[in-house]
């Protein structure tokens, strides 16, 4: 059914840590493997080998230069995928039922089997958080791993989203967002977690955690003073060393 | 947006035929006989042929009949029952025209109302997304309205109706395109707010996430040829409204009827056409590109 269920006590997601992740793709790479050997149509490639390779993801990681007003620019790695939405735009244009949104824990899901491949949750999501994979022709999405969230032939420390099990900076979190003494909530209080485009209203699930202030390297040096650069407009002595020097054979001019 | 060429025929064929069998429905024309059955066959063939065209994007057309359940909340599926709904009151209607000369006054009306319901819904599927900025204003059914009906009109050959229709048609565009250009920037959503990260500074696409393409680029990040966005809506209003309106004024004959109607296909396919590739979908943000 595509109208949304109501807002479900239980609000499983994901918390990134934007200062934490390096920017590796570990998680980009470990949920491919799982949601093509698992769950569903496989993720296809096309041309993964050739001059124009492309293929399905779940999650992918940009990378952003972000330039303060003063100081150094920054650079963030970002990862993204589905963000869980309680107000899912997805779900709601979906025209067979194929997308829904689980009662019980607020997952987005799509059932591959009702799926016509008509594209429209994808425009409908802000985040680009859906593809249409190529080969099989029905909507692809992050299921949260919710085959093994809840799997009980996996061991226990198994039993979170591949992304979150691999991440080797530990910038992933999973949990119950919708419980506010979770370690996740507990960890989105703390940082200041934020919603991306939240003008859009779609209420996401996972929350980011900004980046920390950087730090300033303090000026400790006794020495330095004495060793400020050479004017380059030097006059006298500095002046005429720096000519004399530039005319020699391999100077610089 | 993607300028797809199956939803760009089926936007400006079904609209057309969809707009003819408002005015057949309506009583505007009341063809008998043999003469019924011609209207009908355009009028059907356009309407379908479009809809039929719409299905070859879909990745699994054989499903089709499940995208009539979910009416309650999605547009698409409002649009499905809406037409086969309207298609099949309308061939009721029209079978007595053709083969009892007797016109079901009612029956065509409330066909011909239903056929307005298919290009109101198919506008509100893009309408709706708040994605998509641009397409998010009443213009959109407006257009998508003002178009059928006018196309209609035009291929019904009711000269006076379709000649101020298409005069409305082409005021509509045009201030559909003034306002629209403003609207992604003023919908607030930006590279800021898309990474949540403008608290630090100004932020840039440093590297995106892949170094091919992929389903989301191809599919809603469309930047080719609207550089040429300018010429092609001169061409646009020139095709579909300016010269059709011309054409009819002058002392009616068949060939210059026929003309109107070409120019005027040509010119919306035009429109389609820009609707789609001029479309920014805000998920372009994340990869710096609009
Ligand atoms: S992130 Fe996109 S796909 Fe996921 S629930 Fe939100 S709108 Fe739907
Ligand atoms: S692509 Fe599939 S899941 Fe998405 S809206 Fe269409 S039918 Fe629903």
């Amino acid at each position: 059914m595509t109208q949304l269920p109501p807002p479900s006590a239980k609000k499983l997601g994901l918390v990134i840590d934007l200062d934490t992740c390096v920017g590796c793709h570990a998680c980009v790479v470990s949920c491919k493997g799982w949601n093509t050997e698992n769950y569903g149509a496989p993720l296809s490639d096309q041309d993964a080998y050739g001059a124009n390779p492309s293929g399905t993801f779940l999650n992918r990681v940009h990378s952003y230069e972000v330039q303060p007003e003063q100081g150094e620019a920054q650079l963030i790695h970002f990862p993204k995928s589905c963000l869980h939405c309680e107000d899912a735009p997805c779900v709601t244009v979906c025209p067979t039922g194929a997308s829904y949104k689980r009662a019980e824990d607020g997952i987005v899901l799509v059932n591959e089997s009702d799926c016509i491949g008509c594209g429209l949750c994808a425009w409908a999501c802000p985040y680009g958080a859906r593809e249409l994979d190529a080969k099989e022709g029905v909507m692809k999405k992050c299921t949260l791993c919710v085959d093994r969230i809840y799997n009980e032939n996996l061991p226990e420390e198994d039993r979170q989203p591949a992304c979150v099990r691999t991440c080797p900076s530990g910038a992933r979190h999973f949990g119950d967002l919708g419980d506010e003494n979770s370690d996740v909530s507990k960890l989105v209080a703390e940082r200041g977690g934020f919603d991306l485009m939240p003008e859009q209203g779609t209420k996401p699930v996972n929350k980011y955690l900004p980046p920390r202030p950087k730090d300033e390297m303090p000026e400790f040096d006794v020495l330095a003073p004495y060793l400020e650069p050479i004017a380059s407009d030097g006059k006298g002595f500095v002046g005429w060393l720096d000519k004399a020097l530039s005319a020699m054979p391999g100077g610089a001019k | 947006m993607h300028p797809a060429s199956s939803v760009i025929l089926f936007n400006t064929f079904s609209g057309l035929g969809f707009g003819l069998l408002f005015w057949l429905g309506m009583g505007a024309i009341v063809p008998m006989g043999s003469s019924a059955f011609i209207w009908f066959a355009i009028a059907y063939i356009l309407a379908v042929g479009g809809l039929i065209a719409s299905t070859f994007h879909l990745g699994h057309p054989e499903r089709a009949i499940k995208a009539f359940s979910q009416w309650k909340t999605s547009w698409l599926s409002r649009e499905g029952i809406c037409a086969v709904f309207a298609l099949i009151v309308m061939a009721i209607y029209g079978a007595g025209l053709v083969f009892f000369e007797t016109p079901l006054a009612l029956l065509g009306i409330i066909g011909g109302i239903a056929s307005l319901g298919v290009v109101f819904t198919t506008s509100m599927i893009y309408a709706q997304m708040k994605t998509v900025p641009r397409w998010r204003h009443w213009t959109t059914p407006a257009m998508y309205l003002t178009l059928s009906i006018g196309g209609g009109a035009l291929l019904s050959g009711q000269v006076l109706i379709a000649s101020v229709l298409l005069i409305v048609g082409a005021l509509l565009q045009v201030f559909a395109w003034m306002t629209g250009d403003t609207r992604f920037k003023a919908s607030g959503t930006n590279m800021e707010t898309a990474t949540g990260l403008g608290h630090i500074g100004k932020v840039r696409a440093f590297e995106p996430p892949h170094t091919g393409t992929n389903y989301l680029m191809r599919e809603f990040v469309h930047q080719v040829g609207r550089k040429h966005a300018e010429k092609l809506r001169i061409i646009t209003i020139g095709l579909a409204f300016v010269l059709p309106v011309i054409l009819l004024l002058l002392p009616f004959s068949h060939v210059l009827a026929a003309f109107a109607v070409l120019s005027h296909i040509a010119g919306v396919l035009t429109l389609r056409w820009l609707f789609f590739a001029q479309a920014e979908h805000v998920v372009g943000l994340y990869y710096g590109k609009r």
